[in-house]
């Protein structure tokens, strides 16, 4: 039985333009926009890279979820032989299946998302102990392919635009967690409050949604301890 | 707009209280099933209440922390919720506040000393 595609066309206005598709063994959903832009919809616009779930590119909304489409088999998702496929949710849209990321990304930045050292390629690199509290707490946040998922999969974000969200977050995290990493003080006051850590109501949607499996839910447990000890003893 | 320091502490007073909150409601959820096994009447009630400390201290401690938690999570409710600024959440949510406190010490202070 052929599937019965649903797919957004247009920019945030625009309508679901319908498409039948020949069912395969082992068909991913990015198998199926790949067949509607070749052979039926040219105009179609999308990304994806690499095909095994480690751009982060080609996230989409399958029948409302937010998932990588790469690695997601039509099997697992179809609803009878239904297929719905969106754009992000809290990503402007720019075309199609295609979102803007720049926000997301410039998310990273503020959150102080950038490792900066002491040494130069000409010092001895850096001995931290593999079992660590803090290198396993950075090694369980470190694989983010920033697909942008848990992003789309928060409420906080829906309801404060300037929450930094779960992937900045999580990024930042893994600094913090960095003991060669210079900028503690300053990356702690950037992911205090309101528009930080401090936001998160501890839903886990973007645990649940995260495709790599992190928990960014924790990193941002970890960061509220940490931030809220600094402002109780007037370091924030 | 309230710093990232005073939001980080409002964050910290909302998981202290809660902590506080945690162990007030088990305590008087054990204690009303306990009290009301054989049908309890109100002068029942007030015969224990009246002039114990005890319970002035304990429910004083629940009506502070519940003064505390709630504005803090009303605020975010109302700001995220019903697009409320932040400024007017927070006065809106501290009318709350001090209105659970008043309420609160009242009640506590009609049953014990009333």
């Amino acid at each position: 039985m052929d599937l019965k595609v649903r797919v957004w066309r247009g920019k945030e206005q625009g309508a679901f333009s319908a498409y039948e598709v020949r069912r395969e063994e082992s068909q991913t959903v990015l198998d199926v926009v790949v067949h509607i832009q070749r052979h039926l919809e040219p105009s179609l616009s999308y990304r994806y890279a690499c095909r095994v779930g480690m751009c982060g590119s080609c996230a989409m909304t399958v029948n409302g979820v937010a998932r990588w489409t790469c690695r997601t088999h039509v099997s697992k998702v179809v609803t009878g032989n239904a297929l719905e496929i969106a754009p992000l949710p809290n990503f402007p849209v720019i075309k199609d299946l295609v979102t803007d990321m720049r926000d997301f990304f410039d998310k990273w930045a503020r959150a102080k998302g950038q490792f900066k050292g002491t040494t130069t390629r000409h010092d001895d690199f850096a001995r931290v102990e593999p079992t660590s509290k803090e290198r396993r707490a950075a090694s369980a946040g470190i694989e983010c392919i920033g697909c942008g998922i848990c992003h789309a999969s928060c409420d906080v974000v829906t309801w404060r635009p300037n929450f930094l969200g779960p992937a900045a977050l999580n990024r930042a995290w893994t600094l913090v967690n960095d003991v060669r990493d210079t900028q503690q003080g300053e990356r702690l006051r950037a992911v205090a409050g309101d528009a930080g850590c401090h936001a998160c109501h501890t839903q886990g949607s973007c645990t649940e949604r995260c495709p790599k499996q992190l928990t960014p839910t924790a990193a941002i447990a970890g960061l509220k301890r940490l931030t809220a000890k600094a402002a109780a003893r007037g370091e924030l | 707009m309230t710093t990232v320091a005073t939001q980080a502490k409002l964050w910290y007073a909302m998981r202290i209280s809660s902590m506080v909150l945690a162990v007030c409601v088990l305590v008087h959820i054990i204690t009303v099933i306990y009290a009301v096994r054989g049908g309890l009447s109100a002068a029942e009630i007030l015969g224990r209440t009246h002039g114990s400390w005890l319970f002035a201290a304990f429910y004083g401690v629940f009506v502070v922390a519940c003064a505390v938690h709630v504005p803090i999570g009303l605020a975010a409710i109302a700001s995220e919720w019903l697009g409320l600024r932040e400024r007017t959440a927070l006065v809106a949510a501290q009318i709350v506040g001090v209105a659970i406190l008043l309420m609160g010490l009242r009640a506590v202070y009609g049953v014990v000393a009333g």
